[in-house]
């Protein structure tokens, strides 16, 4: 039996200047391999097709269409108001920043102004969303790595911020607490206190993560190196978020483009170099330390009283004059964008959604996994954080 | 923002630019693919947003809109096309941009398989991406009837019987004489 291993290269085929190679299936040395759609490796709803030799993978394709519910097309046909529960359902982990860009596209079209207090809740909502959203993905990082203990310890983390989600809009999950005109409510009498409580709580969690992940010799001569991003395909493949982050582009919508009251509090962004599957673990890691910073920050100049929602027309009867806009966040996986035209009915003329997993999970996948041992596709895939939903919508 | 307005109307011809909610200008379809190159090499909007269709039946009429970032500048930037909407199943067709952005290849997938609109030279851009062995209308296009596609595609689980919510209400309210106990 021939041993395709490192030593043994000139048994690989040539590469092309393009970066392909020729793969001939009938001559019996490659094998199809399907990660996904049922895999613990995979992120959700998608699979890769992967042609490997050895085992080392030398095509992946990605496939989705496991999750398609047609979305856009479905809130075509319904009133604005009508749309919420389904923007929602569009990313799980990350529900909120789908309730903010439909709101605050709908605002800007409408011409609504929302009062200060509102804003304040929004951003911190925002970041609630962020912090619990990093914490399943540390647990899938690590566990696709096969540190299933870590994953028990910051679900648990997660489930404190859900816990507080469910007090705040009696929800785990899809909170819809962000509707147009502001938010649904004022913040329950000593909701600060108990906030404090659960980032201390969270803060614990993280110091063990930080001991028994990133000071991990198995972890780091594993990830150190793999799944490397070259800062010139950032622009190239819309690469955003902590991914562009990670290879040392300073892009953080929170910072360059302020929305919410992200103008109002004082952070930088986290830029790093390596751009290696362990840069952008320890990125994304800070970034949730950044998050809980930010949410003692927001805490502290929320008003406890006031106006929280602004003076809306009948939600039924609501029509919005015809133009187009482009709202967007920076959410856990990068630049999320709604797209919406309206045509001075009472019904949306269409609304797209820009999902970062979209170009994440598709072309750079693709690209990424070239040449990546097949016990590391899983680690590489979460490394760069996609989520399917929002690719098909 | 103006100064690129201005620098790009000396070389191309655009018919409307709004400024209200963002800046979007409208350019000839011809035109689309050299304006890409320009905005992309020389004004520095390097970032692909997004690419997206509107369907607007009743002029018969596709708006593609692409939307560009400039990271330097912090300002984004629609560019609007208009291409003829064509009876399905003939296509209509657009240039590709895959040349500029590799991750264009993955928006004009999903656009000739949502609205038909084809992309000659796009790599892949026959294979499905999302729908498998679909034989339909384009499902976005506004003339495809998702409630006629479900009803005959779908049907009716048997044993299950359904109730129109107001006489079903009414009839439990205001049982009528005679029915009560049948």
């Amino acid at each position: 039996m021939l041993d395709y291993g490192v030593n043994n290269r000139e048994l690989f085929p040539e590469t092309k200047s393009d970066g392909t190679v020729d793969i001939d299936l009938s001559s019996g040395k490659f094998v199809k391999v399907w990660q996904g759609p049922q895999h613990p490796g995979i992120t959700g709803n998608m699979s890769l097709e992967l042609t490997i030799l050895g085992d080392e993978v030398m095509e992946s394709k990605t496939h989705v269409g496991y999750l398609h519910r047609g979305f856009e097309k479905l809130m075509e046909r319904r009133r604005f108001i009508n749309n919420f529960p389904l923007v929602c359902r569009i990313c799980v982990p990350e529900p909120d920043f789908n309730e903010y860009c439909y709101a605050a596209a709908l605002e800007e079209l409408a011409g609504i102004e929302i009062p200060e207090n509102a804003q304040w809740i929004r951003t911190l909502i925002l970041e609630m969303a962020r912090l619990q959203s990093y914490m399943m993905w540390m647990g899938g990082q690590a566990g696709s790595l096969g540190m299933g203990m870590i994953g028990q310890w910051v679900y648990w983390a997660r489930d404190r911020v859900l816990q507080l989600f469910e007090e705040l809009s009696g929800a785990r999950i899809y909170h819809i607490y962000i509707i147009p005109g502001g938010v649904r409510e004022n913040l329950p009498e000593g909701f600060k206190g108990r906030m404090e409580q659960m980032l201390q709580d969270v803060e614990n969690v993280l110091k063990d993560v930080d001991r028994v992940l990133f000071h991990n010799a198995v972890f780091k001569k594993r990830t150190i190196g793999l799944g490397y991003i070259d800062p010139d395909w950032v622009d190239e493949y819309g690469i955003t978020g902590p991914n562009a982050r990670a290879a040392g582009f300073n892009r953080d919508i929170r910072k360059n483009y302020p929305y919410a009251k992200y103008g109002e509090l004082d952070f930088e962004p986290i830029v790093k170099k390596d751009s290696d599957v362990f840069t952008r673990a320890r990125l994304r890691f800070e970034d949730a330390r950044l998050s809980i910073d930010l949410i003692r920050q927001i805490l502290a100049k929320t008003p406890d009283k006031g106006e929280f929602k602004a003076k809306m027309p009948s939600m039924l009867h609501w029509k919005i004059p015809p133009g187009e806009t482009y709202v967007k966040a920076e959410c856990t996986r990068g630049e999320y964008g709604y797209y919406v035209v309206t045509d001075g009915s009472g019904y949306p003329r269409r609304i797209n959604v820009r999902g970062p997993s979209y170009t994440h999970a598709v072309t750079l996948a693709e690209k990424l996994m070239v040449n990546v041992n097949l016990a590391d596709v899983a680690g590489t895939l979460v490394s760069i954080h996609t989520y399917p939903p929002e690719i098909e919508r | 923002m103006e100064q690129i307005i201005e620098n790009i109307k000396k070389q191309f011809t655009l018919s409307d630019v709004t400024t209200a909610h963002g800046t979007y200008i409208t350019c000839e379809k011809k035109d689309t693919v050299s304006l890409l190159t320009y905005l992309k090499d020389v004004e520095g909007f390097k970032h692909l947003v997004l690419i997206t269709a509107v369907d607007w039946i009743e002029d018969n009429k596709f708006q593609l809109t692409y939307l560009l970032n400039s990271p330097k500048l912090k300002t984004e930037l629609g560019v609007r096309t208009f291409i003829e909407r064509s009876v399905w199943p003939e296509e209509s067709e657009m240039q590709s941009a895959h040349h500029l952005w590799p991750a264009a290849k993955t928006y004009q997938r999903e656009l000739h398989e949502m609205f038909g609109i084809d992309f000659p030279g796009s790599p892949e851009i026959n294979d499905p991406l999302i729908l498998e062995w679909w034989d339909d209308i384009p499902p976005y296009r506004r003339d495809f009837d998702t409630k006629k596609y479900s009803e005959e595609t779908y049907y009716p689980r048997e044993g299950r019987s359904t109730n129109d919510p107001s006489d079903y209400m009414k009839d439990q309210l205001y049982p009528r004489e005679g029915e009560k106990n049948a």
